[in-house]
């Protein structure tokens, strides 16, 4: 018996040791991520950290990177990829006209020179440049003719070739809707080594739009070779970029990018082997990272806020700004949100500075606009944040004014309101602090909270069935209208019944009689956002979000973008490992 | 016994059968459509890709062509990876799954099995209390705070295996295997030291040792293939569980499996996917229970699969 209650203290003490063990070992790694590596980064120092990557140095005589992805490639076909993996790996492996260059500004690519852009603005002449694709045969006009028709096709189904092509390259539209035949596309190739697209306005960004992974060339002869089996492994893809993409089976967690010897820019390319691998778990990830295993790794959840102050954290700050959509009918009836002073109610009655620092803990900014900062510059570089100032700041008095206006209107005296959002552990968080602050602050408010999958809410976004959601955009090319144009009245990311005729002319306006006029067509914008925000309250805007990365010392010259594809590797080598 | 595993067979393949009818129509009451992503298309190119898909049928037409591809072995084309049929994903996905599982499965049976015998051969001494304790770990500690351990001793903390990843041969596998084994383990010792202690109460042994029978005869020989029937029935699910892959395990080592890719095929809605792991999933099922059915007889002869005419 006396054996037995000495069993049984030893029995206690290992299981409490094996716990605390499991407790004090794990809890930097434990957070399993919130499936989103985006939602990540942190607001100390970013200048400082942002940079200390890009010291220079002599590149080290192996050259060989290990990289972590947060997902698997679901394509690389240019005309279907609609995801951020695949846009990543289609800017490094192929290439446009035009290339986002270490300063993210779009230069010729396979353009051998700067477009030659007609008086009008409707007509460009790319002459190209004698360059290769990876199996030695020259990239010409007609594989640029060819990618577009293809793209434009609707039997093709590319989510982003009608998206981007409709109202701005020559027909576009009607081709996209089957009225026309593909071979009408405003693109021709006048001989092999000069392409020529016809607009269908002047559109001031075209050319920013060349370095978008949908306006890729395709050399017909090689994609008709592997019919349906056309970039669904790496052996069916044909490069003419910096890379060559290697053991990627088509739906596996790992592939390689190996150097392109036939790019034509290929001397500048230091890198000759990237090695990926899909890692989902952000604590999985920095194990591999301080393992030696990745030369780079995302930091989310909880692990953000005890790595940002690690003297090998990053910060990339994102061009993504995430607000509320309030929908102003559900169910054909008008919601409470169809009110104007109870949406301008709820976008001031919360704290942004908080909710960025403590809540997000992650470097992502506090917003009062929704075009982002460090994204869109007028003609004298300044940013367009400057000139567009803050909009719906955090202020409870006046919130709990226009709640009381509001509920006055409404002829209530509470409401119940529902915000959706998604089902990750960073969004429950958010929601969490949303429904505190805003039932804090104006009383009669009651907040459920609706969390599901993203499928599910796109479904319910689509069918107009939330009251408040939290939503997200990320621009596809640098051109404030790319935020602007989501709110047009009948707007395909409108869904939230919000129509002003005054914003939706202010957008025409910019499209059309002002597209050859930089500097009324920014004041434009800016009219715009200032109406969409203070005057109509339609939207709320919540944070700019940023990401932090571990990134080790010797990984130098890595470049991200503001849009489109993340990072470019071409510049990229390791030096002092 | 043919007549028997013919009757099973074709039992086997109406259960498949019924599942699959189920499973088809039940998707279809999941909140979104396969292609809700598809956001950026315009109404066109929706009809165009809902047409290719075939997704523009109605239910019974789009089941009855499905069931017609899966008679040919065809399950259909991925929503999510793009031109990949699900057969290839499966196939994929599958093995690093099934050898994870399956060597979970072997180390986690044989050493349960050597722990629960122990520790009714030495039934409470403090080899039995050992083996119990391990076992109760084993039981309540899920399989992610193993893995999340492991990881951190093993891998990051000694350096003696991988911290994850599935690209260092056999070695890849040691740690997700462990953290998986730890539920068939604790769950063997378990069982058979409880039935081992009974059985070694029995008349039968008591008899067997008054004969002079060593314990190792007594152990192997008799009490513990009585104490198996029990261990297969609960095993045997188990099983079909493991090798088809395990979410947590298989996220925290980063192993491209097929566990992670049934969950995130539900959250993306991609049907087809949802299909080809839900039938796969049952198949193995299936399988195992007839093979556990088949292996009841093995062990003990007084079971007869097919009426008393074996």
């Amino acid at each position: 018996m006396k054996n037995n209650k000495w069993l049984l203290l030893m029995a206690l003490t290992l299981v409490l040791s094996m716990f605390l063990a499991a407790c004090g070992g794990s809890k930097d790694e434990e957070k399993p991520a919130d499936g989103d590596d985006k939602d990540q980064a942190t607001t100390e120092e970013p200048e400082e950290k942002q940079h200390a990557k890009d010291e220079e140095g002599e590149p080290d005589a192996e050259q060989v990177l290990y990289l972590a992805e947060s997902a698997a490639i679901p394509s690389v076909d240019s005309s279907i990829v609609e995801d951020q993996v695949g846009f990543n790996v289609l800017n490094n492996i192929n290439e446009g006209l035009y290339r986002l260059n270490q300063e993210n500004i779009a230069e010729p690519a396979m353009a051998a020179e700067e477009a030659e852009v007609s008086e009008d603005g409707l007509t460009y002449t790319f002459k190209l440049r004698d360059a290769m694709w990876a199996d030695e045969t020259p990239v010409t006009a007609d594989d640029f003719v060819y990618a577009w028709q293809r793209a434009i096709d609707p039997a093709t189904g590319s989510p982003y070739g009608p998206f981007m092509m409709s109202g701005v390259v020559k027909n576009a539209t009607a081709i996209s809707e089957e009225k026309m035949e593909v071979s009408e596309l405003g693109v021709k190739a006048v001989d092999e080594k000069t392409f020529e697209v016809t607009l269908e306005r002047p559109v001031p960004y075209f050319l920013s739009l060349m370095s978008f992974g949908t306006f890729y060339p395709l050399k017909e002869e090689f994609v008709a070779s592997k019919a349906d089996a056309y970039a669904t492994n790496s052996d069916s893809l044909l490069s003419n970029g910096p890379f060559v993409l290697t053991e990627w089976d088509g739906t596996g967690d790992s592939w390689t990018y190996m150097k392109n010897e036939h790019y034509w820019d290929a001397e500048n390319v230091k890198l000759n082997e990237i090695h990926v691998n899909v890692v989902k778990d952000s604590a999985t990830a920095v194990k591999l990272y301080q393992d030696g295993k990745l030369d780079r790794a995302g930091v989310s959840g909880d692990l953000a806020m005890q790595y940002r102050d690690d003297e090998e954290a990053v910060i990339q700050p994102e061009t993504s700004v995430f607000y509320f959509k309030f929908n102003q009918e559900r169910d054909g009836k008008e919601t409470p949100l169809a009110n104007e002073n109870i949406r301008k109610a709820i976008a001031k009655s919360f704290e942004k500075e908080d909710m960025a620092d403590v809540v997000l803990a992650n470097g992502s900014l506090p917003a009062n606009f929704l075009v982002p900062k460090n994204f869109t510059f007028d003609e004298n570089e300044k940013d367009f944040r400057e000139l567009s100032g803050d909009h719906l700041e955090y202020n409870v008095e006046e919130a709990q004014e226009h709640w009381k206006k509001g509920l006055e209107e409404l002829g209530v005296e509470s409401l119940d309101l529902e915000i959706l959002g998604g089902d990750t552990e960073l969004s429950k968080k958010m929601d969490e602090y949303f429904k505190s602050q805003l039932e804090g602050n104006l009383e009669g408010l009651s907040i459920s909270l609706k969390e599901v999958p993203f499928s599910v809410r796109l479904d319910l976004d689509g069918n107009q069935d939330y009251d408040i959601q939290v939503s997200g955009w990320g621009p596809d090319f640098q051109d404030p209208i790319s935020f602007l144009d989501l709110f047009v009245t009948d707007g395909t990311n409108n869904l939230m019944s919000y129509s002003n005729p005054e914003y939706d002319k202010l957008i025409e306006d910019s499209k059309g009689e002002l597209a050859l006029k930089p500097e009324e067509r920014y004041e434009a914008f800016a009219k715009a956002e200032k109406m969409l925000l203070d005057e109509d309250a339609a939207i709320a805007p919540i944070y700019q979000r940023g990401l932090i990365f571990l990134h080790k010392p010797y990984f130098k010259g890595l470049v991200d973008h503001p849009f489109g594809a993340d990072y470019s590797y071409k510049w990229a080598y390791i030096s002092g490992k | 016994m043919v007549k028997y595993i013919g009757k099973r067979i074709v039992y086997m393949f109406i259960t498949l059968f019924l599942i699959a009818t189920a499973s088809f129509f039940l998707m279809q009451t999941l909140p979104g459509s396969p292609i809700a992503s598809y956001n950026k298309l315009n109404d066109t190119q929706k009809a165009i890709v809902e047409k290719k898909y075939g997704i523009d049928k109605p239910k019974p037409v789009q089941y009855a062509i499905y069931m017609k591809n899966l008679a040919k072995g065809d399950l259909g084309t991925s929503f999510v990876f793009k031109g990949k049929s699900v057969n290839d994903l499966l196939a994929t996905r599958l093995k690093p799954s099934l050898i994870l599982g399956a060597q979970a499965m072997v180390f986690g049976t044989i050493v349960g099995i050597l722990l629960g015998m122990l520790a009714a051969l030495k039934h409470n001494t403090f080899w039995d209390y050992g083996s119990t304790f391990f076992a109760i770990l084993g039981i309540s500690i899920p399989s992610f705070v193993f893995a999340s351990l492991l990881q951190y001793w093993i891998a990051s903390e000694w350096h003696l295996l991988p911290v994850g990843l599935w690209n260092d041969g056999w070695k890849s596998s040691v740690l997700p295997s462990l953290a998986l084994a730890m539920g068939p383990l604790a769950l063997s010792a378990r069982f058979i030291r409880t039935e081992m202690i009974e059985v070694l109460n029995s008349d039968y042994i008591i008899l067997a040792k008054a004969k002079g029978a060593n314990g190792f005869e007594i152990a192997f020989k008799h009490a513990f293939r009585n104490a198996l029937i029990p261990l297969i029935t609960v095993l045997g699910p188990l099983a079909a569980g493991l090798v088809t892959g395990s979410l947590v395990v298989e996220q925290i080592f980063a192993i491209p499996g097929i566990g992670e890719q049934f969950v995130s095929s539900i959250m993306t809605n991609d049907h087809a996917t949802i299909m080809g792991t839900t039938l796969l999933f049952s198949a193995f099922l299936i399988l195992v229970i007839f093979i556990v059915d088949i292996l009841y007889g093995v062990i003990d002869p007084r079971i007869r699969v097919s009426g008393g005419k074996g």
